[in-house]
């Protein structure tokens, strides 16, 4: 019989550690939250959020959420502003790879946890997938009143007025509502959420999604839940209906005209060139049209 | 094909490895030892044990040879490995009157029972470069003429109690909240803002401390008591009834004697700030004393007009591996954020465009 560190070793894992870092009551306490998070949809659940070993503000509270829920037989996607070889995606997946050996991919459909930060994939989520978003400010009032005990109020008493006023302020002063990412959701009728810095673009893809949508902020210890097939709508007007970003160009390498594009300056002058900013979904074209 | 940040795989590995020969610098001088760090930069290891809310010299020596000197890199270095120990038990409150001192002083008399004791202190030196010390092998610095150590005595701010003219703080005998476990949930009580300052960062502790000085929520403060030595640190296990020594530690604390609270039913009587830190860290502890007091405010019955008083402001802001690490994400790509940013500020622009050309042809109509 091998030990448990022997394994360990075995499995080129870190020595000392337990499975995906954290101990098993930091997991169960976190799994508890979520529990309570998929049980009252958009709502924000405090929760003793650990130090991690990357920095806060880097995806410590996706990575706790990631470690709570991650299994053996799990297979892991990490993406940053939609690509799997941005750093920071590199250095969380190497995280968990390390740490718990479990098998990673690129490919969305693979995945059944996928941690994301700043997008959703293009490809369509299914059941049994479950999306991990990194959460730097998890109060969609903060920047309207600063105080948490304040807010914790107006979401108690439904009290949401605050933020149609600076909608409308937008709208009154710019002639649109001028938020373009982590753009304010109502889930289920009853919580307004901020679906982290995702831009705007993705917010309909939460709608009824088959996947569940676990949301995790570190630094300010809260965690949340978008269960499967739960209404979110983006707020808007009834004259001034919510609209996503569209782009007057195409994918520069796979010809998209439909997915999130990044713009990317190519040479001193200037001249600019739009690609996907969701790598596996543009490489997963790239190869159909190779084959046909 | 040109992506921005291709290759990140290749690129953590050979910064690693550059930041592991920048660490070690020129190859031609020896290298630092753990030991050395611990016995000849105590000052930079208390603030990393208190900060890093862990009190072991030898791990916090090892964060700064590792984080080449980076004090809050090592702190975050301590952090990361303090919240994977198992948390076995509380300690029984510390008895600071009983403390090995090396250094007591108090400002508020000129003598007193257990007398002042300067100790080593930076205080009254003069800030000249000694150059004597850029060279290697010097004398070891004479010894004293005898071990000075004052008695145990009992704290200052005690015998201002037992006149009845300080507010005595009650032993609730509540239990101890563990802000490392539960989050912080406004409004917050005392022993939680004492342990939130007491691993907050001792820069911002210190200009907010300042800050209350210069008229930002006065509370008009007399360092009562500054003592530095060793003290015993007692547990009582579930399984026995008596409790017994961990060992020692070597502690800051510092009491501030501050303005009076009172009513026409209760006598005037002084409040306290608390603060304390681990090793020797005057700055640190005082600053904390003077801030800890400023956040009583509203249990004083003060009116709340400044930063220092503000608990979900000090509180949110004093944690520096929090505050580090939020900063420098905007190190990390935005570039999806940044694109919607900029597909709003273009259509902002057209419409303006629009809107220009249609007033000017209104303009020629007119």
């Amino acid at each position: 019989m091998m030990t448990e560190s022997e394994k360990q070793v075995q499995q080129g894992l870190t020595e000392g550690y337990n499975f995906a870092y954290l101990d098993e009551q930091t997991k169960r306490m976190i799994r508890r939250g979520l529990l309570k998070a998929v049980a009252i949809p958009g709502y924000q659940v405090p929760f003793g959020g650990r130090e991690m070993p990357l920095p806060y503000g880097w995806g410590t509270g996706g990575m706790q959420v990631t470690a709570a829920v991650l299994g053996e037989q799990d297979v892991l996607k990490v993406i940053d502003q939609g690509a799997d070889d941005t750093t920071n995606a590199v250095s969380i997946r190497r995280f968990f790879s390390r740490t718990a050996g479990v098998q990673t991919t690129e490919r969305t459909e693979a995945a059944t946890i996928i941690q994301t930060r700043h997008r959703i994939p293009e490809a369509e989520l299914k059941k049994d997938q479950i999306m991990v978003y990194q959460v730097p400010i998890p109060e969609p009032l903060r920047f309207i009143e600063p105080s948490d005990s304040e807010t914790k109020t107006m979401h108690a008493l439904n009290d949401y007025g605050v933020m149609h006023v600076k909608l409308y302020e937008d709208i009154a002063k710019y002639g649109h509502i001028a938020t373009a990412y982590a753009y304010p959701v109502l889930v289920d009728d009853r919580y307004v959420m901020d679906p982290s810095p995702i831009p705007k673009f993705d917010n309909p893809k939460l709608d009824v999604s088959p996947a569940l949508m676990l949301f995790g902020a570190g630094r300010e210890k809260r965690l949340y839940a978008v269960p499967p097939y739960t209404r979110v709508s983006s707020l808007d007007f009834d004259d001034h209906p919510f609209e996503i970003q569209k782009w007057d160009h195409s994918c520069a390498i796979c010809g998209s005209d439909h997915s999130y594009l990044d713009e990317i300056i190519v040479d001193d002058s200037g001249t600019r060139e739009f690609v996907c900013s969701d790598t596996d979904y543009c490489n997963q074209r790239v190869a159909q049209q190779e084959k046909q | 094909m040109y992506v921005a940040v291709k290759g990140g795989e290749k690129a953590i590995d050979h910064a690693h490895h550059l930041l592991a020969k920048k660490r070690r610098g020129s190859t031609d001088i020896p290298e630092l030892g753990v030991d050395q760090i611990r016995g000849q930069m105590s000052m930079a290891v208390a603030r990393v044990m208190t900060e890093g809310s862990l009190y072991d010299e030898e791990l916090a020596a090892l964060a700064i040879k590792q984080s080449a000197g980076d004090l809050l890199e090592a702190i975050f270095l301590l952090r990361a490995y303090r919240t994977t120990l198992p948390r076995f038990a509380a300690s029984v409150p510390l008895q600071t009157s009983e403390m090995q001192m090396e250094r007591r002083i108090s400002a508020t008399y000129k003598d007193l029972p257990g007398g002042q004791l300067l100790g080593p202190t930076f205080d009254y030196t003069h800030r000249l470069l000694d150059f004597a010390l850029m060279a290697e092998g010097n004398e070891l610095p004479a010894p004293a003429q005898e071990d000075l150590q004052a008695e145990p005595c009992p704290r200052v701010l005690e015998m201002l109690e037992k006149e009845g003219l300080m507010r005595v703080e009650k032993n609730t005998r509540a239990e101890v909240p563990d802000i490392t476990r539960e989050p912080l949930d406004f409004p917050t009580n005392r022993m939680q803002r004492l342990q939130a300052l007491a691993r907050g960062d001792e820069g911002f502790m210190m200009a907010l401390a300042y800050s209350t000085q210069r008229g930002y929520g006065r509370n008009h403060p007399f360092a009562g008591e500054i003592r530095i030595g060793f003290t015993e640190v007692w547990i009582e296990p579930e399984e026995l009834d008596f409790a017994v020594p961990l060992g020692d530690i070597e502690i800051t604390e510092c009491e501030m004697v501050n303005q009076f609270v009172g009513s026409k039913t209760e006598p005037a009587q002084f409040t306290r700030g608390y603060g304390l830190a681990f090793g020797y860290n005057e700055r640190k502890a005082m600053s904390m004393a003077l801030v800890d007091r400023a956040l009583c405010a509203e249990e004083l019955g003060e009116e709340i007009t400044s930063p220092a008083q503000q608990e979900e402001f000090v509180l949110m802001h004093c944690d520096n591996v929090e505050a580090a690490g939020f900063v420098s994400h905007l190190k990390l790509p935005h570039y999806v954020d940044f694109q919607s940013e900029l597909e709003l500020i273009r259509k902002m622009h057209a419409q303006d465009q629009v809107e220009d050309e249609e007033y000017s042809i209104q303009e020629k109509r007119a």
